[in-house]
């Protein structure tokens, strides 16, 4: 068989395909979850349920959705410009860290100083996480996904040291666990009354600076042209070396950023599972967004409420809620084929 | 204990050959893969599925030799996914890899809760026994340390053997090496890359799920979910430290568990009590991109590594 | 080549049609090969010889049509049908794997894939019979990559013998090689024909089709537009027939040269993995003057490219432009200087595929005359992408139109436009017409005379040594990374330049020095 590009896509195919992957993605579940012996339409009808059935359940859908928004960013930068960066996880440690270690008393600052230069700070330790192996792909041309991967291992290690060392908390009765951030370190609530924090109207911001910045800079610009082609960018002259590692520094900033918010704004302490794999579900849903900023947001929302309504569909219905982990993968496997196929033509030549 | 107690005890050896069972298992696997021109970063969650499935088939009555059977045509399933995805449609085989990864471990995990609701631990199986060669087995150190293993162990050796036959002695290798080089140069000779690619990643894929299996078959007797813990991600960098050749790569797997070995009995030393565990715990992963910023200068890639072939393509 | 009785066909290929999408590669072509015989191809770039010849072998179906091989009809696209009924391709781009030795390369294919050994000795024999019996010298232990273009080129043919070919195919077999190479090539085909076999030459140079073949076959947009006996037409009549109308490319109007723009004294640059480094490199690009770099792909054109470019600076050596040295050399030092630059591979290096015409527009420029303080231009940039598809005449549907689905000429002109539009000083045009049609061919050759006739310092790269010996004023001849003397135009014929390309004369300079 042979791949043919298509020049003019119809609408049916550009819109009829990704719809096509996702409807699979949810035979695929009904089938898993008729093996697991519960009847599919109620395991989905609790899952919208869980996800979006009360104002808790919006509510809850919606604050997960903020870390996954901020490492969709993340990978979302970084892959345009053909940057692995697959150490989303560690970078969120990373803005986790900070946050505690500044949040925790060590700055008598006024809130509106404290969490700015918080986040500022986050952004900054992210971005070195991720510098090292950006540094080392510019440098000596090791590849970073492999580099990245391992920097998760390395570092959660270090934030388990650092829990049960440096950072641990008197009072924590012996848990690897930090000390709670004082009051003014925490953001506050959006709505009085609505547990919904400022984390997620700054990642509805991020996204919309993403997108600024993709298509109304120039450094937008080069990022694109360096992950299309590397050796025309360099021919004409765009600097590749400073695009990658100015694109690691954004792209391990916004992740560090979902570690900010998840302790500043949701959980107030940072624990070893402070995230259930937010960096690598980060990719998950840059891919489903085409890498778009704003489908960032559809997309983080999207798999946000599966998680969600999993986890109460999993109660309910006791089908395992590793469902919408699977789900998640097929729709990814799924999504880049349908993609692959609106631009190409199977032919059998 | 004095450092070089443990590196002259029989024991330290054994421990690192078994600790590098596994690791030869799905380094060959991927060598395989990456020799045919697909870089297959579904390897973590190959190496997860493998340890279940090789483990819930003998939980569930096969005999030993079944479960690896099993575990293996899991691998093989994935390895099929993960090719047809990569090969013919050519797609981004880091995207690929990574979902693949997520959708085994992800699967596994479902599974498991399926199979096993509502249990505080797992069960356990009758694991592999160590198989003492007769007569080698009595040799001092080496003895104990290469001929007092499981049948298991002795099978990752031989496997690293025989990928170097196929690999360098026959036309199916010389088609796998030339493949990973120049497609088109398959292609002209009236062979089929997509045939020769898909065929390395579904049986390179087979390996690395044996790999997973040694872990709950023969290093231990149960399934724990974190139990493969970023070790096909090691091996990736396994493979690159050993230029994409199995002999070196087997010695690179062997000298990593040696070290790992050694950390582990290090830290029962004086110098243990001074450094807090994490830093030992990070050392192999240290020691990975320690290897992959080694290498990187010298090793020969194959040329045409993660390059797509689409037939008529010019 | 004459005296083969058309006896039973060899090869039949009957009323073959193929289309991709829209665009037919080639239609209801029907032709005969007899054995012994030697038919050339003759066709443009784009003609449909390349697609004729994959369907021939199996790498494409026809749409309709029959292949039959010596008599028997060929299942469709199977490659290895036709490999095992006799038919063996020496393709234009080596299909040959670096990593492995000459005998790995051959035997590849060759042997069942369940066989449990290589039988490596066996192999070497039978290569150094076939080696021997038709002076095709290479040393089969030798691993490809190491190999010179002449080498590998024996390898290939190599490859075919090896599986008892009995048709060879060869697709532009003399780009790559030597005056004196393409000569040893056509003495072991005449070889090749004594002993049988029958062959299909696929050329656009009309020299060799004359000096080769003994029937001609025209294709023009896919079809088989003619059929001669090579006795009975001409250089000139093959020539109208290929391009389907009488077609004049620039005349060569003589001028003096101005001052030197660029300067190379005794540089050297250092290797970089298997590309061959200049050595020692003298050269003057002076105004009005076209300076052509005639030698085998291979040797340094793409370190002198890269230099000029700005992508490497000299290790050694000094090299000036507009009479000032060069500090902190790069890509956008080179653009500031005025050099305006056409690379080698427009689709790798030009051009990114997926951006559309106005990104690709202002590659080079989009920093300093498309945006403000960071903040992108569109508005303008779109304008003057505009502005470029007028003056340079680049059909497509918009500036919006991604570039992956423009033609090689226009996306050339695109090129030509960007770097030519800021009225540069010194050009450098890395084989500027490769793969282009023989229209697209002279619009880029009077837009560089124009350059020239403007008082631009032109360097032209080529393989083609028709191309060099047509345009430039002055020629140099590059081998293994050192350049030869500057030779006047006329003053050298092709077979001279040959030598020179081959390596010879260059041991007298470094005597000299």
């Amino acid at each position: 068989m042979r791949l043919e590009p298509i020049a003019n896509p119809t609408a049916a195919r550009r819109f009829g395909l990704p719809a096509l992957a996702v409807g699979t993605t949810f035979v695929i579940a009904a089938v898993l979850a008729m093996i697991a012996g519960a009847d599919p339409f109620s395991v989905f009808g609790l899952i919208i349920h869980g996800a979006m059935g009360s104002k808790f359940a919006l509510l809850e859908t919606l604050n997960r959705a903020t870390p996954l928004i901020f490492t969709g960013l993340a990978v979302a930068v970084a892959f345009r410009a053909k940057l692995w960066n697959i150490g989303a996880e560690a970078q969120l440690y990373a803005g986790a860290v900070i946050a505690v270690v500044l949040g925790t008393g060590a700055l008598a600052w006024p809130s509106g100083v404290l969490l700015p230069v918080m986040a500022v700070c986050a952004m900054l330790a992210g971005a070195l996480v991720l510098l090292v192996p950006a540094l080392l792909k510019t440098r000596l041309g090791v590849d970073e996904v492999v580099t990245t991967l391992l920097f998760n291992f390395i570092f959660l290690l270090f934030v388990s040291y650092l829990l049960e060392g440096p950072l641990k908390d008197p009072m924590g009765m012996g848990w690897p666990k930090s000390s709670r951030l004082i009051p003014d370190a925490r953001l506050p609530r959006l709505v009085d009354g609505l547990r919904l924090h400022w984390g997620f109207a700054l990642a509805l911001l991020s996204a919309l600076a993403v997108w600024v910045i993709n298509t109304r800079t120039t450094f937008g610009y080069e990022m694109r042209a360096v992950g299309q082609n590397v050796e025309a960018a360099r021919f004409a002259g765009i600097p590749v070396t400073v695009v990658i590692l100015k694109t690691a520094l954004l792209s391990g900033g916004l992740a560090a950023l979902a570690g900010f918010s998840e302790v500043a704004g949701l959980k107030g302490s940072l624990t070893l599972d402070l995230s259930p794999g937010f960096g690598y579900t980060g990719i998950v849903v840059a891919m489903l967004a085409l890498l778009h900023p704003i489908g960032v947001v559809a997309a983080a929302l999207f798999v946000a409420a599966i998680f969600v309504g999993a986890d109460s569909m999993s109660r309910a219905a006791g089908v395992p809620t590793y469902l919408a982990d699977i789900m998640l993968a097929s729709a990814l496997l799924l999504m880049v084929l349908a993609i692959l196929l609106t631009k190409f033509r199977v032919r059998r030549d | 204990m004095d450092i070089l107690d443990i590196l002259l005890s029989a024991s330290f050896w054994a421990a690192a050959i078994r600790i590098a069972s596994p690791l030869i298992f799905a380094t060959m696997g991927e060598l395989i893969c990456e020799r045919a021109g697909v870089l297959n970063l579904g390897i973590e969650g190959i190496m997860v599925a493998g340890a279940f499935a090789g483990w819930i088939a003998v939980w569930a009555g096969l005999p030993l030799w079944g479960g690896v059977a099993v575990a293996m045509l899991v691998g093989m399933g994935f390895g099929l996914i993960h090719s047809i995805l990569s090969v013919p449609f050519g797609l981004s085989q880091h995207v690929v890899g990574v979902g693949l990864t997520l959708l085994a471990t992800a699967l596994t995990f479902y599974t498991y809760r399926v199979v096993l609701p509502e249990v505080s631990s797992p069960p356990k199986i009758q694991a592999f026994q160590v198989y003492e060669v007769p007569f080698l087995s009595e040799l001092p150190l080496i003895g104990p340390a290469l001929f007092s293993q499981t049948p298991l162990t002795y099978a990752a050796f031989i496997l690293a053997g025989l990928t170097a036959y196929v690999l360098y002695r026959t036309p199916l290798g010389l088609a796998v090496r030339a493949a990973g080089e120049n497609p088109s140069a398959v292609a002209a000779q009236g062979l089929s890359v997509t045939a020769v690619r898909m065929g390395a990643v579904i049986v390179g894929s087979g390996f690395m799920a044996v790999g997973g299996a040694f872990l709950t078959m023969s290093a231990f007797d149960s399934f724990f979910f974190d139990m493969v813990n970023g070790r096909g991600w090691i091996c990736i960098a396994l493979v690159v430290f050993g230029a994409w050749r199995p002999g070196k790569a087997l010695l690179g797997a062997v000298l990593f568990a040696a070290f790992d070995a050694f950390q582990i009995r290090l830290q029962q030393t004086p110098i243990g009590a001074v450094l807090p565990y994490q830093v030992f715990l990070m050392m192999p992963y240290f020691l990975s991109i320690l290897a992959l910023v080694v290498m990187s200068r010298r090793a020969e890639v194959p040329a045409a590594l993660m390059v797509a072939f689409n037939k008529g393509e010019r | 080549m004459t005296g083969a009785e058309p006896a039973q066909p060899v090869l039949r290929l009957t009323d073959i049609t193929k289309r991709f999408g829209s665009v037919t590669a080639n239609e209801a072509i029907t032709f005969d090969l007899a054995r012994g015989e030697v038919i050339a191809l003759l066709g443009e770039n784009g003609a449909g010889k390349t697609t004729l010849m994959n369907i021939l072998f199996g790498q494409y179906t026809a749409d309709t049509g029959e292949v039959e091989i010596f008599g028997k009809p060929m299942p469709p696209g199977n490659p290895r049908a036709a490999l095992d009924a006799g038919v063996g391709m020496v393709h234009q781009h080596f299909t040959l794997a670096g990593n492995l030795t000459v005998w790995e390369n051959i035997v590849l294919g060759a042997q069942s894939l369940a066989a449990m050994s290589l039988k490596p000795a066996a192999v070497k024999a039978r290569i150094r019979a076939l080696a021997e019996q038709f002076h095709l010298d290479v040393d089969p232990d030798a691993r490809v990559g190491r190999l010179t273009v002449g080498e590998r080129q024996r390898v290939e043919i190599l490859k075919a013998l090896y599986r008892d070919a009995r048709i060879l195919i060869l697709d532009e077999p003399t780009a790559v090689l030597t005056p004196q190479e393409a000569d040893a090539l056509f003495a072991t085909l005449r070889e090749a024909v004594d002993l049988g076999l029958s062959i299909i030459f696929i050329s656009h140079k009309l020299h060799e089709v004359l000096a080769i073949s003994d029937r001609v076959l025209v294709l023009r947009h896919g079809r088989l537009v003619a059929e001669r006996k090579t006795g009975a037409t001409s250089r000139e009549e093959l020539a109208a027939l290929m391009v389907g109308s009488e077609v004049s490319a620039p005349e060569f109007v003589a001028q003096s040269p101005g001052a030197p723009l660029l300067s190379l004294r005794d540089v050297s640059t250092e290797a970089a993995g298997t590309a061959t480094a200049l050595n020692r490199v003298t050269l003057d690009l002076c105004a009005g003057q076209i300076v052509g770099l005639a030698g085998v792909s291979g040797n340094g054109q793409g370190a002198l490219s890269d230099l000029v470019s700005g992508l490497i600076s000299p290790s050694n050596g000094e090299m000036r432009v507009l009479d000032a040295s060069i500090d902190g050399w790069s890509p956008r030092r080179a653009i500031a200087k005025g050099i305006a630059r056409i690379p080698e591979d427009r689709h790798k290096t030009g051009t990114i595929a997926d951006f559309d015409l106005t990104e690709n527009a202002i590659l080079e420029t989009y920093a300093t005359e498309f945006a403000r303080r960071g903040w992108m231009d569109w508005r303008r940039a779109r304008a003057h992408a505009e502005s470029l598809i007028d003056t340079y005449d680049i059909r497509c549907p918009g500036p919006d139109v991604r570039i992956r689905l423009l033609s090689g000429g226009n996306m050339q002109k695109l090129i030509l436009g960007r770097v030519l539009e800021t009225g540069p000083r010194i050009i450098l045009a890395n084989q500027p017409v490769r793969g282009l049609d023989i229209g697209a061919v002279n619009y880029v050759h009077s837009r560089l005379s124009d350059a020239r006739a403007d008082g631009a310092a032109i360097l032209l790269i080529s393989e083609d040594l028709d191309e060099i010996m047509r345009l430039s004023d002055v020629i140099h001849v590059i081998s293994k990374g050192r350049l030869s003397p500057p030779f006047a135009r006329g003053t050298m014929r092709a077979q001279d330049l040959g030598v020179w390309m081959a390596g010879h004369g260059f041991e007298d300079i470094a005597n000299a020095s």
